[in-house]
């Protein structure tokens, strides 16, 4: 026997689409290694028991519930290790976002345990799971293997597929938690707040994202005009570091913890191509990078690059674009 | 109040890194650097000491690492950190995630202190993940990826961006924060604070000095080996074009997006 346990994110009442990856890989595993997938969920009066049963769509079979303080790790660590250890999980899996970070990692702590983060891939071997996770800027790739009672792998972002079937109901079994009292020192004043003008960059045919490169915040017109030009179905999107910079709005924000797209034409200007910028914008159809450093990892996963100055190029192409529009 | 910044030495930006095949480590040969995410977290620490809101006593950088990396120390130094703390030991060599945060905390124990800062991510491993590893031996409470963050009373009141927007944490000290890029714009050191940081003090330690369980670290004490490195499915490279005559290019980028029916 060898259990998976997954931990699954909600928030006003819907779980979050990288836990449900989670849920759904831990089950196809766990059965390719002769065991079932659990998940743990933490919060208040709106984990009802028909939420938690619903994770039995996903392949969880039995979904442990603790009442707890919401979107922050260390309570859920004292839950983890808690279930882990009453029950004898092999692995605990989370899907990608920021929670699943301090909690893989806190959970390994606790428990002297591997864990292996950013893992792009988990698959069976030898009645073991080993994980794959890309390092050196994604350049390799390379394979997680453990030791001791359990291993703890934490997914990259969009990393697990949902796979939700017909049927299945999971078993919802109450855990009573005593928080360590270190967990109880950290308490959550605002959540969930959105910062900037609410836009819709999800449903955009073509995007241009503007990054740090672009120099300061009023340069985003040189990418508003851009996306006007396009026309029809297009929008202005954001990195995060402009986005925390306060240059453009929350909304529009692409990577780790802001949306994820996919858009006919992603035109990136000023945007070095980090990972957690990558995860949420690399299955794009076709995408432009404009960027002054030839070094720059976008080039590296961009249909067309150009290196040269966003400034002497937006302008230029905005008018073209319009030129053919009009003609 | 008593700040320590966990900081680290990092393969500089501009050499190319590399797994050693002989032993499936990443290959630490060549230049070095102060992980340029640590200088957030000690610019952090020297705003706090700026701002009033609390009295610093003392700022204290703490690696783990080998010999070469006390120039990362002399770095910390000449951005503001008064003293550093050095772990060094061959025993610790080979340690994974878990491992390392564990060594860290042990030396982290001795100093007792207020607040541990740190970079959101090393510049090589790019785990983001240390913090909350050293504050639960600590048995401290932590947050990652802050980028704001105000003392008030006996707390911190931190901002950041987690899965649903930007969230506001209320965080009671001793505490572990993590701090992200976007929290500061970190200084330059004066030539006079870089010929100085060779003469603050820096104390080096090994694994017994500071009680680390040997059967906790290095390659023995690591849960974790990772191996089979390979490549990854490749994308066929794209097409690079380089500005010389803007008109040319931008007729050159029309053309392309026209080919594909994307105008």
């Amino acid at each position: 026997m060898a259990d998976v346990l997954t931990y699954v994110l909600h928030y006003e009442g819907a779980f979050n689409k990288n836990s449900l990856g989670a849920v759904s890989e831990g089950a196809a595993r766990a059965s390719e290694i002769g065991g079932e997938c659990h998940a743990v969920v933490v919060g208040g009066d709106d984990l009802s028991d028909e939420l938690c049963q619903s994770l039995g769509a996903y392949g969880a079979t039995k979904v442990f519930r603790a009442k707890g303080a919401e979107g922050l790790a260390q309570p859920v660590v004292d839950v983890m290790a808690k279930v882990v250890d009453e029950h004898g999980h092999n692995y605990a899996l989370f899907g990608g976002g920021l929670l699943g970070f301090e909690i893989g990692a806190g959970l390994a702590a606790r428990m002297h345990a591997g864990v292996t983060m950013e893992v792009t891939g988990v698959r069976a071997e030898d009645g073991k799971l080993v994980a794959e996770r890309p390092i050196l800027q994604d350049s390799k790739i390379s394979v997680s293997r453990y030791q001791g009672d359990l291993g703890i792998i934490i997914g990259r972002i969009n990393a697990f597929e949902i796979q939700e079937r017909d049927g299945g109901s999971a078993e919802v079994v109450d855990v009573d938690v005593e928080y360590s009292d270190w967990s109880n020192k950290a308490k959550m004043v605002q959540r969930g707040e959105q910062r900037g003008a609410d836009v819709d960059i999800e449903g955009a045919d073509i995007l241009v994202a503007g990054g740090r490169g672009l120099g300061k915040a009023e340069n985003f017109k040189l990418a508003e005009e851009l996306a006007g030009a396009f026309g029809g179905n297009s929008a202005v999107a954001a990195t995060r570091a402009v986005v925390d910079a306060g240059w453009y709005p929350y909304a529009a924000q692409i990577g780790q913890t802001g949306k994820t797209v996919a858009p006919k034409l992603y035109l990136a200007a000023g945007i070095s191509g980090a990972i957690q910028h990558k995860v949420g914008m690399q299955t794009s159809e076709n995408i432009v990078a404009i960027n002054k450093d030839a070094g720059a990892p976008i080039f590296e996963f961009s249909d067309l690059g150009i290196v040269g100055d966003l400034n002497k190029i937006l302008p230029k192409l905005t008018e073209a674009i319009k030129t053919k529009k009009g003609g | 109040m008593k700040i320590c910044v966990l900081v680290k030495e990092v393969p500089d930006a501009a050499v190319e890194k590399r797994i050693d095949p002989s032993n499936g480590r990443l290959d630490r040969s060549g230049e070095k650097n102060l992980n340029p995410y640590d200088t957030h977290a000690i610019e952090a620490a020297m705003q706090i000491r700026e701002g009033g809101a609390a009295e610093v006593e003392e700022i204290v950088a703490v690696t783990m690492g080998p010999e070469s990396a006390v120039r990362a120390l002399h770095k910390a130094v000449s951005l503001g950190a008064d003293r550093s703390l050095h772990l060094t030991d061959d025993a610790l060599s080979g340690s994974d995630v878990a491992a390392t945060g564990y060594a860290l905390s042990k030396a982290l124990e001795k100093e007792q202190p207020d607040l541990v800062l740190l970079g959101q991510q090393s510049d090589d491993g790019e785990c983001y993940t240390i913090g909350a590893v050293v504050a639960d031996h600590l048995k401290m409470p932590s947050l990652t990826q802050v980028i704001k963050m105000d003392v008030e009373d006996s707390g911190l009141r931190c901002e950041r961006q987690a899965e649903y927007g930007y969230d506001t944490v209320q965080v009671d000290l001793p505490a572990v924060i993590s701090v992200g890029d976007a929290i500061n714009e970190p200084r330059y050191p004066s030539l006079k604070a870089i010929m100085g940081a060779r003469k603050k003090p820096l104390e080096t330690v090994g694994s017994g000095d500071v009680g680390i369980d040997s059967s906790k670290v290095g390659e023995e004490g690591s849960r974790v080996q990772c191996g089979d490195f390979h490549d990854p499915e490749a994308k066929p490279p794209g097409k690079i074009i380089e500005d010389e005559d803007t008109n040319e290019t931008v007729e050159q980028i029309v053309a392309w997006l026209e080919e594909r029916k994307l105008i």
